[in-house]
């Protein structure tokens, strides 16, 4: 019999979701919660397919890479959270698959980042290496703010502020988009509109439907296959030469994309986690 | 159902499907509460945002 197992952190809309999609299925999740977890290298466990919806990015990882050890499949894969989780990787892997992507410069001093700044040109974009839901993104729009930002940076206490990811800024019509894949399938995506240029929902964008056209259906299923696959929230922006894909996220939030779809997201992922133990 | 807000005392009410370890705001004081049990029914303050907190 076909059992589920879920890894979190916290439960949160999205894992209730989840939890009751599953129960309609009559699937039996078993919940991991990663703070009373202990790993080893090699565990037993009464499920064989695993959805991580760890909140916390450097748990997810080292949990991600021993629950595989373990020979569970897991949604996401290490392999892909370790790409879309860090922003370096994720920027090399679409590059790479020739997936239009903003352009990125990483410098490793205040020095180099503020040359790298001027050779990109204001303004810039500059985000933590690790890190999301917008959380320390800065628009450098000239020297002045250049100078202080990196010296800024400098004092913030973990090793990675000092990796400097510093992002062409790209102008969008006061909207982005955010596309779900789940395994092979575009299954929907939303305008995410804000006058503020970052435009995640949970920081007031209004979400509304975007259809999906073949080219950005194209465009979200090579983003996907080259960060790893799975099931992943595409953030691409409507640039001056066309789509551009600036971030994928491997613990997709979806709670604000239901009701302006009208896709069941839950749905799809627990009926695709059900798939991929059929086919293991 | 319902229990205390560990933080302003006032009474969070937990939804028919609550489930434990399920994120819930109190109303009156909007401080993040974990349900860290049904029975009875208990909340706690949810653990704060980190830094590689996200998606």
């Amino acid at each position: 019999m076909f059992k589920l197992g879920m890894l979190f952190s916290r439960i949160r809309v999205e894992e209730k979701l989840l939890l009751e999609e599953a129960e309609r299925r009559n699937i039996e999740i078993v919940k991991v919660d990663s703070r009373q977890s202990i790993f080893d290298l090699n565990n037993q466990y009464d499920f064989e397919v695993l959805l991580e919806r760890d909140v916390s990015h450097s748990q997810a990882i080292y949990a991600l890479a021993l629950f595989e050890n373990s020979g569970v499949k897991t949604i996401n894969s290490y392999q892909t959270a370790l790409v879309c989780g860090d922003k370096v990787a994720t920027s090399k892997a679409l590059y790479d698959a020739g997936v239009p992507t903003p352009k990125v410069k990483v410098a490793f001093t205040p020095e180099s980042a503020l040359r790298a700044i001027e050779e990109m040109g204001y303004p810039v974009v500059m985000k933590p290496v690790v890190g999301s839901w917008g959380r320390l993104l800065a628009k450098i729009n000239d020297r002045d703010a250049a100078e202080a930002l990196l010296e800024h940076k400098e004092n913030l206490g973990s090793y990675y502020h000092s990796i400097f990811y510093i992002q062409e800024y790209v102008k969008k019509p006061g909207r982005d988009i955010r596309a779900f894949v789940v395994g092979d399938e575009t299954i929907c995506a939303i305008y995410r509109e804000s006058q503020h240029w970052i435009t995640n929902t949970a920081r007031g964008a209004k979400a509304s439907n975007c259809p999906i056209t073949p080219e950005l259906n194209k465009l979200c299923l090579s983003a996907a296959e080259a960060v790893g696959g799975g099931v992943l929230a595409i953030d691409v922006m409507e640039s001056q030469n066309g789509l551009t894909v600036h971030e994928v996220n491997y613990t997709v939030e979806f709670r604000n994309s239901i009701a302006p779809t009208g896709v069941n997201i839950p749905a799809k992922i627990i009926d695709y986690a059900k798939s991929v133990y059929s086919e293991r | 159902m319902s229990a205390e807000c560990p933080e302003c005392g006032s009474k969070v009410e937990l939804p028919e499907d609550a489930v434990e370890n399920e994120i819930l705001e109190c109303a009156l004081c909007g401080v993040e509460l974990e349900v860290i049990s049904l029975s009875p029914p208990t909340l706690e303050l949810a653990p704060e945002e980190k830094e590689d907190w996200g998606e």
